[in-house]
């Protein structure tokens, strides 16, 4: 039996859609963070397995991989470093109750 | 001579405008005005230099072997190029009129800015507000009239006119805190740039018919006498020109295409020189500083007209009814600014209405030269007048801005007999009271003597009826002297010190300027100065018939002054008990300003600005205020979409994502 | 022809990241999501060696597993008390959240399915780069090379900081 590029994607796209669930179902912001987290690292997973199967020798998949880790590193830290701020001021950190920033 | 000297020329005050209006503000006041009076001094300098190389040097380009004055262009620099010879360029001319009036702006121009070192102080020495800003626009103005001046086209012409319109408008609304100051510059900047739309359409004209901007091209005009002075052949020039002389020539409402433009340019002449029906500006112009009233509303921007028709007087000698046009104009205007300020209380005005008279006498002497009669004394005349007017008439109303800063007001019944406290003043204003009367030997005898010799050549009519004017001249100057520094003795309230003369930065620009006025009349100015170029001896067509009957009015006319004014008495009541109706209508100026109130007011705002102003409400406000209700409508429609929960964009976004991949999927499959 | 070892390790793998995901989003304790998260993070890294990326593997356990995890933890102690469940989905939420995911693993899956021959590859006998090749692509300006956006990048993580304090710092 042959492990094709297939059989790679299928958790990968299972993680993706787990995280999107998550995102759209959690209401404590942490927990939407660790979807989105997720749905991040399905997204690198596809970048690899791509770059190793198609285009074999070339480093672009990887690369972007390496600087989405980068990226989702950052973005993690302020998005913590803004929900603690949020738990600060209202007690709180329901999605449902941050609901000032409209018209 | 290089072209260099005039670059600077032009180039420093506007540099120093630029200087002084931004970085002004952080200087001291003393130093921004130290600065801007020594900017103006170079230029002053550079002038004479200038003017005085032309005149006298004798070089080539500037004098024929045969002694004619020539024309010169010492740089041209092409700005817009539409064919070979319509051209827009920006560059400095020289000739006898444009050397002359470099003498007469830089001169008077600095005279301004020393004076105002003083003027623009109070008695305990602290400066007004914005004393910079005042050095700044004075700069702007300096270099929009020599700009003005030194243009080599009609249209380099028509940019620095609108320049001294707009520096016109800043000084006249300096004290910008003052509703009244406000509105007068409003009204200047109004009517002059109402005026300077003919004088746009009029170049408009000119340019259409001829092809060219060009001063030389254009007064090259096909007249005997003029083929030498300008360097340019008749033949080009008869070609530019043909269409005026062709047979037959254009024709526009009766009266031919040439008539036209001139009446048209000289309409932005007649509003920049406040000529009648469109001087009503000047007068309240006054409500500006004084030395601002000096520099710009007396000696040398009002003049820009009279300057304009001098430049363009070949092209208006081809056309005789537009000259005729000029004389008419001049002549009523001179007569009736003449008879108003024989009613005003108000020093700036007389003397605003003084300088409108004047202005109407150097257009009249326009109007009436031609070259059958004394080689067009008249032109020279004209110039000769603008020349010593804007001398003596600098003097007045420095020597009236100073009164104003002694007393602290513009009306003379607040002076009186100010002779003893203020002799500097005194004997100063005197002597440009004489030189604006005509009398011998002071300037504005020789020059207003040529006026009237050039009218008496050309017409009995005009010649008695400037001779009238000019005894009123006299009649009305005499009363304002009369009046400030005699009729009865100042009375000092108590608490206050006697008014005193001023410090020298005051003082010596009255004094160079009335030494000037004593002695510009022997200036041999017809050999300086003429229509063609071709020294005019003055002396030796002298009239002394002429000059016996001007002389004669003006003493009269003193005398009379004299009589009414000089001691208390009730004689000026009882005239103006006698004929109550024409005293009033000359004191209001003849209702000319509720004229254009009532033609503005009634008649234009209510019949077209009405109907206007309810279309603009109603059709147009109308369409936008619909769309802005649309737009509000729909946006508070939609405005419950941005619920303010993070999970119901995510939803909306997903939701159109969902939809874009299964119409990809479907439209691969 | 893979040997029956990797076909088991990439079965276990797989398996584990399917019910770790499913877990991190379904549990109702935060504690354990975070959990549950590093776990998925472990088997992706696990992918990643399988798949020869060694430097690739090791960042993500030292930046994911070994930061961002550390960081959650830190953050839910800051925020919740241990041991505190949060409190049930409506099943309406939940049903939407679930209909949309599917929705988004059909369509993926379908266009997947849909290249299945052009997928169906094996991973290739090509050696993966070595860190040699992985430093010289950073620090190159060449063409391929990336010395641009990991300028950018530490630009962005210096942001990052200062935006993380700013916004954190007591007032």
């Amino acid at each position: 039996m042959e492990i094709t590029a297939l059989y790679y994607l299928v958790p990968s796209l299972i993680m993706f859609c787990c995280g999107l669930y998550g995102f759209l179902t959690r209401r404590n912001m942490i927990a939407m963070l660790i979807s989105l987290e997720l749905m991040l690292n399905g997204v690198d997973l596809n970048f690899v397995i791509f770059n190793r199967f198609l285009f074999p020798g070339q480093m672009e998949g990887m690369i972007f991989t390496l600087f989405g880790i980068a990226l989702a590193a950052a973005e993690t830290a302020l998005a913590i470093a803004i929900i603690i701020n949020i738990f600060r001021w209202v007690n709180n950190i329901d999605i449902r109750e941050l609901n000032q920033m409209k018209f | 001579m290089s072209p260099v000297i005039p670059v600077i020329i032009l180039a420093l005050p506007l540099f120093m405008f630029i200087f002084l209006g931004l970085c002004g503000s952080k200087m001291k006041h003393p130093v921004a005005g130290f600065l801007g009076t020594l900017g103006l001094g170079v230029v002053m300098v550079l002038s004479y230099y200038t003017a005085f190389t032309y005149f006298f040097s004798g070089a080539p380009e500037f004098i024929s072997a045969a002694g004619e004055r020539l024309q010169c262009v010492m740089f041209d620099q092409t700005w817009l190029q539409f064919t070979d010879t319509l051209y827009i360029s920006l560059g400095f001319f020289l000739d006898p009129i444009s050397a002359m009036m470099l003498v007469v702006i830089t001169t008077v121009s600095f005279m301004v800015h020393l004076y105002s070192l003083g003027y623009m102080r109070d008695h305990h020495g602290v400066y007004e507000i914005g004393f910079q800003r005042f050095y700044a626009f004075l700069s702007l103005f300096t270099f929009s009239m020599l700009g003005l001046v030194v243009a080599t086209n009609i249209f380099q012409m028509y940019i620095f006119w609108e320049l001294v319109g707009v520096s016109s408008y800043l000084l006249i609304g300096f004290y910008y805190r003052k509703p009244s100051a406000v509105s007068a510059s409003k009204k200047a900047f109004i009517v002059t740039r109402f005026a300077d739309l003919g004088f746009l359409i009029g170049i408009l004209i000119l340019s259409f018919y001829t092809g060219t901007f060009d001063f030389t091209l254009l007064t090259s005009a096909p007249v005997e006498g003029m083929s030498g002075v300008y360097h340019v052949d008749i033949n080009t020039a008869e070609g530019i020109l043909s269409t005026f002389t062709s047979h037959p020539a254009p024709v526009f409402m009766g009266a031919s295409v040439l008539t036209w433009a001139l009446v048209l340019i000289f309409m932005g002449g007649m509003g920049k020189s406040a000529m009648m029906p469109l001087h009503i500006w000047l007068p309240d112009a006054m409500e500006g500083p004084t030395p601002v009233s000096a520099l710009i509303h007396a000696a040398t921007m009002v003049v820009a007209g009279v300057y304009l028709v001098a430049r363009l007087f070949p092209l208006f000698l081809m056309e005789e009814s537009a000259l005729v046009i000029v004389t008419v104009v001049g002549a009523l205007t001179a007569f009736y600014a003449a008879v108003v300020a024989c009613t005003q209380i108000d020093i700036k005005r007389v003397l605003a209405f003084s300088t409108i008279s004047q202005i109407a006498f150097m257009m009249v002497a326009l109007g009436v030269a031609r070259p059958e009669h004394h080689e067009s004394l008249g032109y020279m005349a004209s110039m000769f007048h603008l020349f010593t007017h804007a001398m003596f008439k600098a003097l007045l109303f420095l020597g009236a801005g100073a009164l104003i800063h002694a007393i602290g007001s513009n009306d003379y019944t607040a002076m009186h007999g100010l002779r003893k406290h203020m002799p500097i003043t005194h004997w100063t204003f005197l002597i440009g009271c004489l030189a604006i009367a005509g009398i011998i030997p002071f300037s504005g005898f020789f020059s207003k003597d040529e006026i009237l010799s050039a009218c008496g050549s050309y017409s009995t009519l005009v010649y008695i009826w400037m001779s009238l004017v000019a005894g009123l001249t006299a009649f009305y100057m005499f009363r304002l002297y009369y009046l400030i520094f005699w009729w009865k003795e100042h009375e000092i309230p108590a608490g206050h010190h006697a008014p005193h003369d001023q410090p020298w930065t005051m003082s010596l620009p009255l004094i160079i300027l009335a030494a000037i006025s004593c002695v510009a009349g022997f200036i041999p100015f017809g050999k300086l100065v003429s229509w063609n170029g071709e020294p005019y001896d003055f002396m030796a067509h002298f009239d002394w018939g002429v000059a016996s009957v001007s002389l004669a009015v003006a003493v009269a006319a003193i005398a009379l002054a004299t009589v009414m004014y000089r001691k208390e008495n009730a004689l000026p009541a009882k005239f103006k008990n006698a004929l109550p109706n024409l005293w009033k209508w000359a004191h209001l100026r003849f209702y000319w300003d509720e004229l254009y109130m009532f033609i503005t007011h009634k008649i234009i705002f209510n019949g077209v600005c009405r109907a206007l102003a309810w279309f603009d409400r109603h059709i147009i406000d109308g369409t936008m205020d619909a769309f802005a209700a649309i737009t509000h409508k729909a946006s508070d429609v939609i405005k419950p979409m941005q619920s303010g929960q993070v999970q119901m964009y995510t939803w909306l976004y997903v939701i159109g994502a969902l939809l874009l991949g299964g119409i990809t999927i479907l439209c691969l499959m | 022809m893979d040997s029956v070892g990797s076909i088991i390790l990439f079965v276990i793998v797989a398996l584990s990241i399917v019910v770790f995901s499913i877990l991190a989003v379904t549990t109702r304790k935060i504690l354990r999501a975070a959990t549950y998260l590093l776990f998925t993070l472990f088997a992706t890294a696990v992918v990643y060696f399988m798949l020869d990326y060694q430097f690739l593997g090791a960042v993500q356990i030292a930046v994911y597993a070994g930061g961002i995890v550390v960081l959650f933890v830190f953050a839910i102690l800051l925020t919740s008390h241990p041991g505190h469940n949060s409190e049930k989905l409506a099943s309406k939420r939940r049903v939407l959240g679930l209909i949309a995911s599917l929705a988004m693993l059909f369509i993926a899956g379908g266009s997947l399915l849909a290249r299945c021959g052009a997928l169906s590859v094996t991973k290739p006998d090509v050696a993966t780069p070595d860190m040699n090749q992985i430093g010289t692509a950073m620090m190159g300006v060449g063409e391929g090379q990336y010395l641009l956006p990991f300028e950018a990048i530490s630009v962005l993580l210096l942001a990052c900081i200062i935006g993380g304090i700013v916004v954190a710092r007591k007032r």
